[in-house]
């Protein structure tokens, strides 16, 4: 129980044998009581860096979903080669003529140099990409590594030890290194070399391989904390009562789970979206014409002395999100983990 | 007391834990004995306390009985029907019967989930649906182990420890049980608040007809609650008696120790009588030969090595009063002081 007054904390411990321990904040006597869950919301609120990060998050979440929509009034996409149909908006040396990147009223934040597409709508679709290919990521990631998790420390023995040396191996990986080494090797196997590689392929590829390699750590999270849990009375309980495996994962454990879940899951998104970045810098991954955060930092690279607006944009929105998504995770977790303090 | 068609019947009950270890491959090295060849009965409507220090394998008892654990050798009778190696869907007929109360009421009650949800879970599990509904019983029940009913919404992080112990014992009542393993159910409790919990077990005792197997280290609580008392040494029984047979006649050297341990508030005019053990408890995973107490008993002899003393009646007891030693203590009405 949260109460306004620090000063008041000592006395909800050892509250009175006889009756119930006053909630100073719940008019409601006898009435419904406050979840661990709610009594997480209420201290979520009051952390304004968590409110704030969340809006930002928020945000941009609903800037990548209504891509789309935002690009059909604000009337270009992100495909188009204005700079080379229209005159005037690129020099001989392809790079925009106004200054600050060629921003202007109609390309608000400037035009791309050489081919000349918008960068607004391009950064809304690399957004709305990059995002896709890290939530997804990230749900996969989660849903594997909580069930290979919860299996391994409630089963426990033979399968706990595999399990656990399978973690191993996976976690001393070079997972980056072998993504470049691999993945074109993997996409050749489906794609003949002539072909050009369907974007969904390379999407699927690109989400299966960061599965792969991603549940690890939630799943030694989600192992320990099973194997904490399961010696808990609670669960001895429920099996006196005869209560079934299944109802002891799903009812007892899994409520209990959802913390750790949570907050290892809010770190890990912003993550994949810097992974998924880093990785189509270096080639691997979503290719030029698709619109990607990473693709546009590694076209930006190329750009930059000429033109730093172009870098600029990309680069900044990324580090806001990932910031402001980071700082959530923290808050997420301090919201629900009160007695863990940085 | 005479046992006629016991509820509960343990015989030869034994719980060895093993050891692994060894490199590269792991075998068994060993094994801690928690439990080595228990004796006793429960009758109905009765209250059997089990007593002893911490390790003895009191609680490992408990879960056996509850089968919270396989049991490594023995019997567990319950109402004439075997239940020491049932599968979880044989023990479905049995599991309403026989309930528990947990030591530990900061872990026993699962946090996520209402009063309500937590009490009426056995129900839930055993397809029960009682007249008036399930909301209606557990508010019901929440009255009979004295709790508001108006706190069925409520989490368990909003209760103190003897309010938690309560609705533990409000989740054990739920089926109806027929016999109750409490393994310790207060000693986690504040003094206080021990004696309005016990006393709560007491008036469920009486008034519904509930065996208990009540284990406990606290020797009061126990003269208080049980009716029979098993005194544990390092995995067996060493003395088992009705209450006033073990507390003012205690033939095993160790239930003696044990009783002369119990702070009192004395009187100085006359001393009372005040018996040291030297030495620890020895380990489980190698226990002594023979008696297990000989290593500390101040009356041991070659024999106590050689011969393990069985659980029997010695001369002098009442029926019932058994006591496994080679050289038992005199009875107390010619014990000099």
């Amino acid at each position: 129980m949260t109460s306004p007054m620090p000063s008041a904390a000592p006395f909800q411990v050892a509250a009175d044998p006889g009756a119930v321990p006053p909630a100073p904040t719940a008019p409601s006597q006898g009435g419904a009581g406050r979840s661990p869950g709610r009594l997480a919301w209420l201290r979520f609120r009051r952390d304004r860096t968590g409110v704030l990060s969340a809006w930002v998050v928020l945000f941009f979440f609903v800037a990548g979903l209504a891509a789309p929509l935002i690009a059909k009034l604000y009337g270009k996409d992100p495909y188009t080669t204005y700079g080379q149909n229209q005159s005037g908006l690129l020099n001989d040396f392809g790079f925009p003529i106004k200054p600050n990147g060629g921003i202007s009223g109609d390309f608000w934040f400037g035009i791309e140099p050489q081919l000349g597409r918008d960068v607004f709508t391009l950064l809304l679709y690399g957004i709305r990409n990059s995002l896709l290919i890290a939530t997804v990521t990230t749900l996969l990631v989660t849903l594997l590594g909580v069930a290979v998790g919860i299996t391994a420390g409630y089963l426990g023995g033979r399968i706990d030890n595999l399990v656990g040396r399978i973690i191993d191996i996976l976690l001393a990986f070079p997972s980056t290194l072998f993504f470049i080494a691999f993945w074109p090797v993997m996409i050749s196997i489906f794609v003949s070399p002539e072909d050009n590689t369907p974007t969904w392929l390379i999407v699927v590829s690109l989400i299966s391989v960061m599965t792969a390699f991603g549940w690890a750590p939630m799943a030694r999270l989600l192992r320990g904390e099973v194997l904490a849990l399961r010696e808990r009375e609670f669960v001895e309980a429920a099996k006196v009562t005869g209560a079934s495996p299944a109802r002891i994962i799903f009812k007892e454990l899994l409520p209990n789970l959802w913390t750790p879940i949570l907050i290892q899951g809010t770190l890990a998104l912003p993550m994949y979206v810097t992974t998924e970045a880093a990785l189509a810098f270096l080639g691997v991954g979503l290719q030029d014409p698709t619109p990607d955060w990473g693709v546009m930092i590694q076209r930006g690279s190329q750009v930059y002395q000429n033109d730093i607006t172009y870098m600029l944009f990309p680069g900044l929105t990324m580090v806001i999100f990932v910031i402001a998504f980071n700082l959530l995770g923290d808050s997420v977790r301090d919201a629900l983990d009160p007695k863990i303090r940085r | 007391m005479t046992i006629t068609d016991p509820l509960l019947h343990v015989s030869g009950l034994t719980k060895h834990f093993p050891i692994r270890g060894g490199f590269p491959v792991k075998r068994t090295v060993g094994a801690v004995r928690a439990v080595d060849g228990l004796d006793f009965q429960v009758a109905e409507g009765e209250s059997l306390g089990l007593v002893g220090e911490s390790g003895c394998g009191k609680s490992t008892t408990g879960r056996l009985i509850t089968r919270l654990l396989e049991p490594t050798a023995g019997r567990i009778t319950y109402a004439g029907r075997d239940i020491t190696h049932a599968s979880r869907r044989q023990l479905a007929a049995v599991r309403p019967e026989i309930q528990m109360i947990f030591q530990d009421p900061y872990s026993s009650l699962n946090p996520r989930q209402t009063i309500g949800r937590i009490v009426a879970a056995p129900m839930e599990i055993h397809g029960i649906n009682p007249a008036g509904g399930r909301e209606r019983k557990v508010r019901e029940l929440l009255e009979t182990v004295g709790l508001n009913p108006e706190h069925y919404n409520r989490f368990p992080h909003e209760f103190s420890g003897g309010q938690r112990q309560r609705i533990g014992v409000a989740r054990a009542l739920t089926l109806s049980p027929k016999l109750i393993v409490a393994d310790e159910p207060v000693s986690a409790l504040d003094v206080s608040i021990q004696a309005q919990v016990v006393n709560l077990l007491q008036t469920l005792q009486k008034d519904l007809g509930i065996a208990f197997l009540f284990i406990a280290h606290d020797l009061a609580v126990v003269r208080h609650f049980s009716q029979r008392v098993a005194v544990m040494y390092l995995g067996r029984i060493v003395e088992i008696a009705n209450r006033s047979d073990l507390y003012e006649n205690p033939r095993h050297p160790y239930t003696r120790a044990l009783l002369s341990a119990v702070p009192e508030v004395t009187d100085h005019a006359r001393p009372r009588e005040r018996i040291l053990l030297t030495g620890d408890v020895p380990s489980p995973i190698d226990p002594p030969s023979g008696c297990r107490f000989r290593t500390r008993c101040w009356k041991a002899t070659d024999q106590c090595a050689t011969e393990t003393p069985p659980l029997t009646r010695i001369d002098g007891n009442g029926t019932g009063h058994l006591a496994a030693c080679h050289h038992p203590e005199t009875a107390r009405t010619t014990v000099a002081v």
